[in-house]
């Protein structure tokens, strides 16, 4: 039984490599070649998913990336397990193993089918009018459920073990589709001296020349001249062919998205390989060759298995020597499907009976089916299929004068091959920007006018003669390769074609029918449901733009993103509101043209290569002591230093308390460095900070606050004046590329006749801070001579010196509130120092603390933080750095913002300091404060915290607050709300400790 | 995988190689095109690079990565004589960033293939001929890329960035042998 | 993903620049001489048309100078990128109408 619908003779699979793979646990053998759907039809086996809403049965229509329904799972395990690959495209190898989808307990019988019998009940816009109230019952109910329901397959829930390549690049021109046109356009860009991409979708080169028997060029079977074809364009060395490779995304300047799967198709690849590359490929000239796909007929039991798409048997048959029945009927409004019947006919399938919507089909083809003595029905549709898991049988009826449909006959079938006709595939043009426009004559949609450097060929822009699209291929590559400027003479190939002639045909929308059929499943959408019925609900109902339908209905919304559904859709809607095609237009398509894995997106970003994990040259140093550290913006920095058995708390107790007792040690590597130099440094200084610098000598430091032009806070720093023409800048950490940015802007854009510049130094220096009543007993005997002392160098000065012979810039600031240093040295040498200095402050007992400590010390003094007290709207003065404002200055970045009357309002937040009543109590960082205790829900908040910490020097907690109005309501009792209580708070000043900073000038 | 805890910042892989680069110093010049071209004259050139170009003089190699900007690779000596006694003279901004950068020699058959994976810069001869240089982005970190030769690049990135910088291009170079 | 030409540079990919809003808008000699109304006007309001825009970008990731660009906000199509202090160049109608193709 396992091979009993393979046909001798026929297709290009393996026959001598036998493969064996799993579907549903069952153990099935294909062959080399074979996709997942071939190797399951040629076992019988239609019935492959459930569909998403009703979950109806459901077989392969397709033969490729358009198949809305063999959607399957591929592969096992939590990590493994790859969900909605289309049956018609899996490739199968030894070993796979896949899985039907949306079904339960099993495919053959599925609990959820319950839905096909209470279809009436689900139209299109279900879920709108259905779950609207009450209201409550959303999220506890309503969303629960529907989440269950939607979604196809189940998402891999472990971490994928495969890794994704990435990569730019660029080319002459880019052939989208190796088919006849595609093939052909490469070869003539290629010959004209062009670096050509061509990538197809599928395992083999050659597009429909794989399946087309009848047709010859040169005399040559199409699939021996693709074969000689690819090999002249692998021999040229300007030439890259790619095959599983879908063109997926097509960008703005012509950049342009491949998918390309390297391992699917391989059982036991290497690990090493990337399972697949994403490639985005800047191309001076895009050729679409994507092809057209064919349509649907829309009829009363449309998607039973067992239906399906006549060129999709065809496929079957010749591309992978495989009957999809033993007896046909055909229905269609194309010639191409007399095509296919004579082939089955060959092969040895019977056709029953072909159906024609046209009157009077009129072509070579029809003569000769005619003359192979197969019944054809003209002028009469398709009623009804018969069947569930297969079909059966089907009515095939006569359509009357006047529209309506005669009593039918039923003929017995297990396959039913349909043609609408063709769809060029626009996905790519449309994604281009390019607009589609109206074939009267074709019926159907083409590329208009070009938005990019692009040009499509062949099928997709409505060509079906094999000798014009060969002919066209040439033509188009030779173009994109002159506009590429490549322009070289060019030998172009005469091919000697000969084909079927085709006619016209085709039709677009539901098919006519007998009775005015209210409960009839004839589908449009496959993927996502969608009947012909609903279409035309969606109007009844009002809805007229063909966006708004799609959207109501979720028509051409599945992931195959309407490749066989969307002309129907349109031609249901346009019959359904009275109006041509062409005043209805196309809705939009959607990248990515077929779905790709998240994998694939993400590439190399994921673990170590997500982010740079940037780290200080102390942190081998500060990982041998077992800091624990946290990330401060792409750096990692130390935290705190825990002893065995502390805790955090304990920890930076200990660590404060030693700061604050004798000395610490400190890595500040991190902070921003900016050196501004020239003969205007000072000006631009003043400029863009607050302060004012005209005064401060070289060797002195200030504390810098700058402002952004509205007046609100943007960062701080200590900026040290080095000689009269250059400044060492500090930033916060998080704000360095911030900063140099806005100064740059002010400097490029509006102070152009200043002679000053700017240079990132953040990673010239590593900065080590020295802090507590010890530090400059601890560095004194370390600087060569150096004299520290308080008399020449007092807080807030910057001297050049060496440390150990090492070149040193060495501030004396302090974020602690203690006497404090911090020594700048170059990177690679600062390790060095460290431990020099960590030696020398051993018998200090010197503690190294981490950034935990940091903001407790600060907040004991009531410094601000950037972006923790201040939060975008907070001006100098809000903040309690209303001294460091020049009052003098005529002009800085903010100074026109601090003079608007809502900056001077009394009630604006301001910083203040809280103390909670029970002294031990910490207040959660970013609680609301309210006056009155008693309010009715909702409070009015005025005010939140900032900061708070356990303080280990004050042996209480202590709290940092903007609160409105906040300095005139010294010692108000304020209240933070918590969900089962009230704590009442102190406000006071925000500096807790040292007011007179008496420990600072020492 | 690269493990940013070893002090291996090389790469090696077949088809290419990251071969860390010893000393040497660097500075950032900034100044008025005059400056750039009396600085230009100072080492001994008829001019300044073009934008986007490289200059070699005596142990120092001059890029030009901004209208305004020569980056200036030199040896252990510093700049000559000449150069810092005509800075004196001029309006200018010069700033050692010795420390700031680190990098490395690449080469290999695969160095382009392994640079496109990080990088968009089109690196095709005709687009990018030996002697060009500048700054780009490769992946989330900052670089400055000058192609020394048909299939020689220097490369430096910011001192932390060099794990990152590594561990993306021992990824992208075994990528690029598929 | 864009190609923008950096006067500079010449054409680079998006990711090497940051987009920095409208362009041509001069900060005021004297901020503090104007009145609240207009320095409003001056720091707030921007204009947001559908078509050609005048706007500043900076080439961050490359030689980090700012420059101005004018781009049709329907296509993302370029018509002509100059340096900071030049004045808004003519666009013939010939190339707004490339622009918005």
């Amino acid at each position: 039984m396992s091979r009993s619908f393979r046909v001798p003779g026929r297709g290009r699979v393996n026959t001598r490599r036998p493969v064996r793979f799993t579907f549903d646990g069952r153990s099935i053998e294909g062959f080399e070649g074979d996709t997942l759907a071939s190797a399951l039809l040629a076992t019988g086996t239609h019935l492959m998913g459930r569909s998403f809403k009703y979950h109806r049965p459901r077989g392969p229509i397709s033969a490729g990336s358009d198949e809305p329904n063999a959607i399957v799972a591929v592969g096992s395990g939590p990590a493994l397990q790859t969900p909605n690959l289309v049956a018609t495209q899996v490739e199968i190898y030894d070993g796979l193993t896949a899985q039907s989808q949306n079904r339960f307990p099993c495919l053959q019988f599925d609990m959820g089918a319950v839905n096909n019998l209470a279809s009436p009940l689900l139209p299109s816009g279900f879920y709108y009018k259905t779950f609207m109230w009450p209201r409550n019952f959303w999220t506890k109910v309503y969303e629960p459920i529907i989440r269950r329901s939607a979604g196809l397959g189940v998402a891999p829930t472990a971490p994928d073990p495969d890794h994704y390549a990435f990569q730019y690049t660029f080319c002459d021109v880019l052939v989208a589709g190796a088919g006849p046109s595609g093939l052909a356009a490469a070869l003539a860009a290629a010959k004209a001296g062009a670096e050509v991409m061509i990538a197809d979708e599928t395992a083999e080169f050659g597009g429909s020349l794989l399946f087309d028997r009848a047709s010859r060029i040169d005399g040559l079977q199409t699939a021996d001249w693709v074969e000689r074809t690819v090999t002249e364009l692998k021999a040229m060395p300007n030439v890259r062919m790619f095959t599983r490779t879908t063109v997926f995304n097509y960008g703005p300047h012509n950049m342009v998205a491949l998918n390309q799967r390297m391992t699917d198709h391989l059982g036991t690849p290497d690990p090493a390989t990337p399972r697949e590359r994403l490639w985005q490929v800047r191309a001076k000239q895009v050729v679409i060759a994507s092809g057209a796909i064919e349509r649907p007929l829309v009829f009363e039991g449309n998607d039973r298995p067992g239906v399906m798409l006549a060129s999709a048997a065809l496929t079957f048959l010749n591309r992978y020597g495989v009957a999809c029945g033993r007896r046909a009927v055909i229905a269609t409004a194309d010639d191409s499907a007399y095509r296919v019947a004579l082939d089955l006919i060959e092969a040895g399938v019977t056709v029953a009976a072909i159906v024609d919507i046209r009157p009077k089909p009129d072509s070579e083809l029809f003569r000769k089916v005619k003359a192979a003595g197969i019944t054809v029905l003209t002028n009469s549709t398709v009623q009804r299929a018969h069947g569930s898991q297969r079909i059966h049988s089907v009515e095939l009826a006569p359509v009357l004068p006047g529209g309506d449909v005669g009593e039918g006959k039923n003929y017995r079938c297990d396959l039913l091959l349909m043609s609408g006709g063709w769809t060029p595939s626009l996905h790519l043009f449309s994604q281009s920007k390019g607009k589609v426009i109206y074939d009267a004559d074709l019926d159907t949609y083409l590329p208009g006018e070009s938005a990019q450097a692009e040009r499509s060929t062949g099928s997709c822009r409505g060509l079906y003669d094999l000798g014009e699209v060969l002919a066209d291929g040439l033509k188009i590559g030779t173009e994109a390769a002159k506009d590429a400027g490549c322009d070289g003479e060019i030998d172009l190939p005469l091919w000697e074609v000969t084909t079927d002639a085709i006619g016209r045909g085709g039709f677009t929308g539901a098919l006519p029918r007998r009775g005015k059929g209210l409960t009839a499943m004839a589908f449009v959408d496959y993927q996502n449901d969608v009947t012909a019925k609903d279409v035309k609900l969606a109007v009844r109902e009002g809805f007229r733009s063909i966006e708004h339908i799609k959207r109501y209905t979720t028509t051409g919304m599945a992931t195959d993103q309407g490749k066989t559904s969307n002309l129907n859709a349109l031609g249901i809607a346009s019959s359904a509101l009275g109006r041509p095609k062409q005043q209805i237009g196309l809705t939009t398509f959607r990248a990515p043209y077929t779905p790709v894995t998240f994998g694939a997106f993400s590439g190399h970003e994921r673990g170590n290569e997500f982010d740079p994990d940037r780290r200080t040259p102390i942190d081998p140093w500060a990982r041998t002591k077992g800091a624990v550290f946290e990330d401060v913006s792409l750096w990692r920095r130390a935290r705190y230093f825990p002893q065995p058995g502390e805790d955090m708390d304990a920890a930076v107790a200990r660590e404060c308390l030693a700061v604050r007792k004798s000395v610490g040690i400190f890595d500040a590597t991190t902070l921003g460095k900016i050196e501004v130099v020239g003969p205007d440094a000072a000006e631009f200084m003043n400029r863009m900070y607050v302060n004012a610098w005209t005064k401060l000598g070289v060797g002195k430091c200030r504390y810098g606050l700058m402002c952004r032009e509205n007046g609100f806070v943007y960062d701080d720093g200590v900026v040290g004046r080095i000689a009269p023409d250059r400044f060492h800048v500090t930033t916060t950490t998080g704000g360095a590329a911030g900063v140099l940015n806005m100064m740059e802007d002010y400097l490029q854009t509006e102070w152009q006749d200043l002679d000053v510049w700017l240079t990132s130094t953040s990673e010239e220096w590593a900065v080590i801070a020295v802090q507590g009543p010890k530090a400059r007993e601890v560095l004194a005997p370390l600087v060569d001579g150096l004299d520290i002392s308080h008399k020449t160098m007092p807080h807030m000065s910057v001297v050049e010196g060496t440390i150990g012979g090492i070149p040193m810039r060495l501030f004396r600031v302090s974020f602690s509130g203690e006497l404090g240093f911090e020594v700048n040295v170059p990177t690679s040498r600062a390790l060095e120092v460290w431990e020099r200095i960590w030696e020398a402050g051993k018998p200090h007992n010197m503690t190294p603390y981490g950034t935990e400590t940091m903001h407790v010390l600060r907040a004991e003094k009531g410094y601000i933080i950037v972006g923790q007290e201040t939060d975008g709207t907070a001006t100098p003065d809000d903040a309690g750095c209303g001294w460091a404002v020049s009052k003098l200055k005529k002009d800085f970045v903010g100074k026109r913002s601090l003079a608007l009357p809502a900056m001077q309002d009394p009630d604006r937040y301001q910083l203040v300091g809280l103390y909670t009543e029970a002294p031990q109590e910490v207040l959660e960082e970013g609680v609301q404060l309210v006056a009155n205790s008693n309010e009715v829900i909702p409070m009015n908040k005025i005010g939140h915290v900032t900061s708070s910490y356990h303080s280990a020097t004050l042996g209480r907690s202590i709290a940092l607050a903007m609160v409105s109005g906040g300095r005139a309501r010294m010692g108000q009792t304020l209240y933070v709300p918590m969900e089962d209580r009230m704590i009442p708070v102190t406000v006071t000043s925000p500096v807790f400790y040292d007011a007179e900073g008496a420990r600072l000038n020492v | 995988m690269f493990d940013a805890s070893s002090n291996a910042l090389t790469v090696s892989r077949s088809g290419f190689t990251a071969k860390s680069l010893g000393g040497g110093r660097r500075f950032a010049l900034q100044g008025r095109k005059d400056t750039l071209e009396g600085v230009a004259k100072a080492f001994g050139l008829a001019e300044a690079p073009a934008m986007l170009q490289s200059a070699s003089a005596g142990d120092c190699t001059l890029l030009r990565l901004a209208p305004q900007e020569l980056f200036i690779i030199a040896g252990e000596a510093g700049l000559p004589e000449a150069v810092t006694t005509y800075l004196g003279t001029v309006p200018n901004s010069l700033v050692e960033v010795s420390e700031r950068q680190v990098g490395w020699t690449l080469e290999g058959e695969r160095l382009r293939d392994t640079l496109a994976a990080l990088s968009p810069l089109d690196l095709r001869t005709k687009s990018f001929p030996v002697g060009t240089a500048t700054r780009t982005l490769f992946g989330k970190a900052d670089g400055m890329l000058w192609r020394t030769d048909e299939n020689s690049f220097h490369l430096e990135v910011w001192r932390s960035f060099a794990p990152y910088m590594v561990a993306m291009m021992d990824a992208a170079a075994l990528d690029a042998s598929w | 993903m864009l190609l923008i030409r950096c006067p500079y540079c010449g054409e680079r990919a998006e990711v090497e620049f940051s987009n920095g809003g409208e362009a041509h808008i001069d900060r005021p000699a004297d901020p503090m001489s104007l009145s609240a109304e207009e320095w409003a006007q001056f720091l707030y309001m921007r204009d947001n048309p559908k078509g050609l825009i005048a706007e500043r970008w900076r080439h961050a990731h490359g030689c980090n100078r700012f420059f101005n660009a004018i781009r049709d906000t329907r296509t993302d199509r370029f018509v002509v990128t100059y340096e900071i202090g030049q004045p808004r160049p003519d666009v013939t109608p010939e190339q707004a109408a490339e622009a918005a193709r």
